[in-house]
């Protein structure tokens, strides 16, 4: 094949519905291939450990009914990765019943599906551990450790291109993947049409956040990528964006640490000689990547594990002495929280909006030059009992604060309403880790089955 | 020279995770010759970036002006992975603000 075209609708599908119209205009161009990142570890650890969606699922299948109908429409597969925001099992299970639901009602030919589950059996990464493997951390984290394994679940594994590539040689027409990397999304179905490395996984980095690499800003537009041995070439498919240079190379460094460095299972692409040109004032040409192999696979080991139930307080401050003395006034707070729970395993946090709740100790305002602040109150313990009493006493001792120059005694906090909101269990993240693989299929499975047509119906 | 601030200078400050453990940041130019002042004059060092976030210069992992997006791209260290408990930016999205107010000096010639 001398190029391959590959129409993406969303960089993260069903945060919110894709747009239509655009999505169709690239359906009319004939793409080669449909393809659409579905997770992300962006989201947070809690719905990894909770092994949950963020996204709805009305929007789910909204943007998967629409990439089906497309698919079959032309006859070209369409491919999903990290399916429901996690990717794993869970997620993978919900996507084939959502697949399964549209080919029925649209009453869709006969066609293969394939699945690329991606959690890890933690009994025999345990196994691998005691026998003397080094699971090796990233970003300082230390191996990973068998105890850390014992209490998270599930570990996904973050595939790269080769079981994407297996299904397609093994005449999938619509691959669900769990946990997979960005780029191998749109990069498997290049390489398997015979286009290198170098320039098939830049154009998966690049393409994954869909209409993100246009101007001016839109999140949801479909995009239409056109790869060729030496070049690809980015295409905006709403009538209001288009591509340049800039845009395409502002986003090809985008949530990325390093703009010139991206790191896949099997190796790198190294940007740094990278050539951005306009074709027509309306498209993008880049060339120039390379891809580098690695001696080694290793894959990505993702995970969370719990910390505890998890409530929530609003308290509201008006009063400018205790704005003054908020550090104090946490204090006051905390302090009454451990003499009633000396005995209990808790950890309270006070977010304090108006000072420094968003940035935390990066914040490098001092001074709270608010006239209110509000503080959200987060306390966590192993009961959802002592969690709820320790939120409820550090966000009430707001009430009775005692300061120097408090005059409000019948009340030094307002209340939305004096209640503790429920929340989530807290995770954390305690998996982030790479596992080196003896072949790059070998944690992969691809299973295959027939959906649609007359025996389905 | 007059001092203008990066807001002034850039068309797009942005924050956001690259993966759970670090913040990358992209301060895009508005002006291609703007950009090459900055960058040939090391207007905005790692230190500068480092006494800002007020963190050890180790925290910065990446630290690179990159040409093809006129861009100044840095990456810290998280003081926390993005979503535990007590954090308060799961995707690391609204940390840039500090950088709006950040005065460089600018000739004149390349000022308006």
């Amino acid at each position: 094949m001398e190029e391959v075209d590959i129409l993406c609708p969303t960089g993260h599908l069903a945060t919110v519905p894709f747009e239509e119209e655009s999505f169709w205009r690239g359906v009319e161009k004939e793409p080669d291939f449909i393809c659409a990142d579905s997770g992300s570890n962006d989201i947070g650890p809690q719905p990894f450990g909770s092994d949950t969606p963020v996204c709805e699922e009305k929007w789910q299948q909204h943007d998967l009914e629409l990439m089906l109908r497309g698919s079959r429409q032309l006859d070209v597969p369409m491919i999903i990765g990290s399916a429901s925001d996690t990717g794993s099992n869970r997620g993978v299970d919900q996507f084939v019943r959502l697949i399964n639901e549209t080919a029925d009602e649209y009453d869709l030919d006969e066609f293969t599906l394939a699945t690329i589950y991606s959690d890890v059996d933690r009994e025999s990464l345990i196994q691998r551990i005691d026998g003397g493997e080094v699971v090796e951390g990233l970003h300082d984290r230390a191996p990973l450790d068998t105890e850390t394994i014992a209490e998270t679940d599930p570990i996904v594994a973050a595939m790269g291109v080769e079981p994407i590539i297996e299904a397609l040689d093994g005449g999938a027409d619509v691959i669900i993947c769990g946990r997979a990397v960005d780029p191998a999304i749109f990069a498997a179905p290049a390489i398997w049409s015979g286009m290198p490395k170098d320039i098939a996984y830049f154009s998966g980095k690049v393409m994954e956040c869909a209409s993100f690499l246009a101007k001016p800003f839109a999140g949801k537009e479909s995009i239409m990528g056109t790869i060729r041995e030496e070049e690809v070439v980015l295409e905006a498919l709403s009538e209001y964006q288009h591509t340049t240079p800039e845009s395409v190379a502002g986003h090809a460094m985008y949530e990325r640490a390093d703009p010139n460095v991206e790191h896949v299972p099997g190796g790198y692409v190294d940007m740094e000689n990278c050539v951005y040109e306009s074709v027509d004032g309306e498209r993008t040409r880049v060339s120039g990547p390379v891809f580098h192999d690695s001696d080694s696979y290793k894959v990505k080991l993702e995970g969370a594990s719990a910390v505890g139930e998890r409530r929530i307080k609003v308290v509201g401050l008006r009063d400018p002495k205790v704005i003054e003395q908020i550090d104090e006034a946490i204090a006051y707070s905390r302090e009454k929280v451990a003499e009633q729970f000396e005995d209990d395993e808790y950890e309270v946090h006070y977010h304090v909006y108006g000072k420094n709740g968003v940035m935390g100790e990066l914040e490098p305002t001092v001074e709270t030059a608010s006239h209110e602040l509000a503080v959200v109150v987060e306390g966590i313990a192993p009961t959802e009992q002592v969690a709820k009493e320790v939120t409820s006493l550090a966000g009430s001792s707001f009430f009775y604060v005692r300061l120097p120059g408090i005059k409000g005694t019948a009340g030094t906090a307002a209340f939305m309403s004096d209640e503790v909101f429920k929340a989530n269990r807290a995770y954390e993240w305690s998996v982030n880790h790479l596992l080196e693989l003896d072949h790059p299929r070998a944690l992969h499975e691809v299973e295959y089955t027939t959906v649609g047509g007359e025996a389905d119906a | 020279m007059p001092k203008k601030t990066l807001y002034e200078l850039t068309k797009t400050v942005r924050s956001k995770n690259a993966s759970v453990d670090h913040i990358t940041f992209d301060v895009i130019f508005s002006d291609q010759a703007v950009y090459e002042y900055v960058r040939d004059n090391r207007l905005v060092t790692e230190e500068d970036i480092a006494a800002l976030y007020d963190i050890p210069l180790e925290k910065i992992n990446v630290f690179v002006y990159f040409d093809p997006a006129k861009a100044l791209k840095f990456t810290l260290s998280r003081p926390q992975p993005s979503g535990g408990p007590g954090e308060g930016d799961v995707y690391g999205a609204q940390q840039y603000a500090p950088l709006f107010d950040v005065e460089l000096s600018i000739p004149e010639s390349l000022a308006d």
